[in-house]
């Protein structure tokens, strides 16, 4: 029998979620400028309000080029339904306060993103929100973590900084077995690499400021449901199952069954938070999009050529890949993730954190500052910059070392990246000399 | 919702509504694999505006307890079942799909229970593909995957989810995943094995909308105006945009047809 005739990744990445515009026939995506949309008729908005039918009726809520990205979101990573939002941060906080209310707890990957970090150990608790952090290796840590009032497990498939690897099937039966979601952050991956619906997500989060979006111009982020887990069960999840009074006693579970989570966050979180994506980085973010698959594939072979540069160089003391078959997780990495496990690396200098600055204040190509997944090569210093808000616990916990540099390849020629990391290693050499500037 | 009917578990949902008796009453019926969620963007309105809605859960589908019925005849009846569980003598009926199957029996079988009629992406058979027929009864999930293609039209197959954020394909494969446990099988056995949709169509005399996508291809235009035609007093109209999941796809003028039949004819 032939095979189904749905659209294929690269045809996705290019058309899903937009109709060519009926008016003038607008072959891109129109960034439509504005706040708010005409009703046709006091029964038309009324409608609208109340969930009755599909529609715009805010740019807060939602707007015709948002909705664009979050159909084509949702299709490349298989999901029912997305939500797009301000940021990946946002996105973060609205997927764990969709369902998490005071009194709740998470349970945690401790190899997160530092914002992320401190919004579960800082932030969430003055909400009554607590969390239990779990090196991503230890399973057994996982299952042992989960409590009674705990809502999802919360991770990164590729940790960041440290660049280890969650065994997210595991995890996953785990999270199974105890009647919750599990919520991974895809930035690092994107649904290019791997499919996290595949692997055992139940929701995606994802900072499509980054390889997305892939240009460093525009923040946003996503909710991706994949629309597979019962709220129903265990009456843990009151927010999806009981009627809410903010939509006349609507259930969400009930009416959206898929789509519950999705409309959930965005009916409540988006009117009562309000962390939208403006639609010029909608329109920024897509055009990205269109050119995800050759990026990435860029991404992952110029990784390889800066992995045999960085081994094979005397004044790094430990290079940090999945790729590397030395790498803990290498095995899980290369079967999650065939086609690459990313595109960052991390690498220790010799000297240490005054080699490390040393080496980056000498970068002139690369560039120094705090994004990832961009097209241009990026390098930071974790400790001192975007994991400094944590203590020497939580750095140690993390994977941190001082002399960690953060390397996010991008797509030059490495040549050129690889002549200003020479200069960078002989400038590392002069520690003292640097720092005393 | 939850009641029992016959004895076991039935689902169905009044969008969050107490059923008021002194109010008119629809019943939604979904097509092969889904549930009531496919009715959405048509119940929560009439829901808000004057009618009890009573979006089912066919047995074995979504939260209603199985097995699935293996006839269409059965469906028609469980329909008449759960309308007397719930004391409600006369409804209005709308299907998709195969629900239009249901729909034409259940108007045949029990007119005295039926006040208006609406088949949607309907037809007076529904034989199936053999192949794709066995790849269902055997849970293989490329049926889903050739169902979820073939019922959406350009339109569906691109995106533009009248709802923002939501994904046709997406949602489709996950409402026909969740049945694929032998409700979808069961389903379309039903479907290939109905005959008596001629005899059905004939003896209707209820006023009757019919809803056809110019671009269906599980039920061509070409077959809903045919049963049309043997409904006496039927109606016909044909979206542009749609392929077979016009409640969906093209979910706002679904509902405005739907809506304009039931203000006209009540």
């Amino acid at each position: 029998m032939t095979d189904p005739k749905t659209y294929k990744f690269n045809t996705k990445t290019l058309h899903s979620g937009h109709q060519p515009d009926k008016n003038f026939g607008s072959r891109a995506v129109p960034i439509y400028q504005s706040t708010s949309y005409l009703f046709q008729d006091a029964d038309h908005a009324a409608a609208l309000f109340n969930l009755e039918e599909g529609g715009h009726i805010y740019s807060r809520i939602s707007n015709p080029t948002v909705a664009v990205l979050e159909e084509r979101v949702a299709a490349l990573e298989g999901g029912s339904a997305t939500l797009a939002t301000a940021s990946g941060m946002s996105a973060m906080m609205l997927s764990l306060l969709t369902i998490c209310s005071a009194g709740d707890h998470i349970v945690a990957s401790s190899q997160l993103y530092g914002g992320s970090f401190n919004l579960l150990r800082l932030t969430l608790p003055r909400f009554g929100i607590e969390t239990t952090f779990v090196k991503p290796r230890d399973l057994e840590g996982f299952k042992n973590a989960i409590k009674p009032n705990t809502k999802c497990i919360f991770g990164e498939l590729i940790g960041n900084p440290g660049i280890e690897i969650m065994n997210l099937p595991e995890v996953s039966k785990i999270a199974k077995d105890a009647g919750i979601p599990v919520i991974i952050d895809g930035t690092f991956n994107t649904p290019y690499l791997c499919n996290l619906f595949d692997l055992g997500a139940d929701i995606i989060v994802h900072s499509l400021t980054k390889w997305m979006a892939g240009h460093g111009t525009s923040m946003g982020g996503a909710i991706v449901e994949k629309g597979e887990f019962d709220w129903t069960q265990g009456n843990k999840f009151p927010t999806m199952t009981e009627p809410y009074v903010g939509y006349h006693g609507l259930s969400f579970a009930e009416e959206f069954g898929p789509a519950a989570f999705t409309m959930r966050a965005r009916a409540e979180g988006m009117r009562d938070f309000g962390p939208c994506m403006s639609p010029t980085n909608a329109f920024n973010i897509l055009t990205g999009i269109e050119t995800l698959s050759i990026r990435m594939e860029k991404h992952i072979a110029n990784t390889k050529i800066m992995l045999d540069y960085l081994t094979n160089n005397e004044n790094v003391s430990w290079v940090n890949h999945p790729s590397l078959p030395d790498h803990p997780d290498h095995d899980i990495a290369i079967k999650l993730m065939p086609k690459g496990p990313g595109s960052m690396i991390a690498f220790g200098i010799k000297g240490g954190r005054d080699a490390g600055q040393a080496f980056i204040n000498a970068m002139k190509l690369t560039s120094h500052l705090a994004n990832v997944g961009d097209a241009k090569s990026l390098v930071i210093h974790p400790a001192s910059t975007t994991h400094s808000q944590m203590d020497k616990q939580s750095l140690e916990l993390a994977g941190l070392t001082e002399d960690m540099i953060r390397f996010s390849v991008g797509l030059e020629d490495m040549e050129d990246i690889i002549n200003d990391f020479d200069n960078g290693f002989r400038a590392s050499q002069k520690p003292r000399l640097v720092a005393s500037r | 919702m939850k009641l029992k009917v016959n004895g076991k578990t039935a689902y169905f949902t009044t969008s969050g509504r107490e059923i008021d008796k002194k109010q008119p009453t629809i019943v939604f019926v979904h097509g092969s694999g889904l549930t009531h969620v496919s009715w959405v963007l048509q119940t929560r309105y009439f829901a808000f505006h004057g009618y009890n809605t009573v979006a089912v859960d066919l047995p074995g589908h979504g939260d209603s307890e199985g097995p699935p019925l293996e006839t269409i005849e059965e469906m028609a009846d469980w329909i008449s079942d759960l309308l007397q569980t719930l004391d409600i003598e006369k409804s209005s009926f709308v299907g998709h799909s195969q629900g239009c199957l249901i729909g034409l029996e259940f108007a045949h079988r029990h007119p005295q229970k039926l006040e208006l009629l609406a088949l949607i992406n309907g037809s007076l058979a529904m034989k199936m593909n053999p192949e794709l027929l066995n790849l269902a009864l055997n849970k293989d999930s490329k049926a889903v995957d050739l169902m979820i293609d073939w019922v959406h039209g350009p339109l569906g197959q691109v995106g533009g989810h009248p709802v923002p954020g939501l994904s046709h394909i997406g949602m489709g494969s996950q409402l026909v995943t969740s049945n694929n446990n032998g409700a979808l099988g069961a389903d379309f056995n039903a479907c290939d094995k109905y005959t008596n949709g001629e005899v059905a169509a004939e003896s209707i005399s209820n006023k009757t909308l019919c809803i056809m996508g110019k671009y269906d291809r599980m039920t061509p235009k070409k077959v809903g105006l045919e049963l049309a035609s043997k409904i006496k007093n039927s109606k016909s109209e044909i979206i542009e945009d749609s392929g077979h999941m016009s409640i969906l796809e093209t979910a706002s003028d679904t509902k405005n047809l739907l809506k304009t039949f039931f203000m006209e004819n009540n």
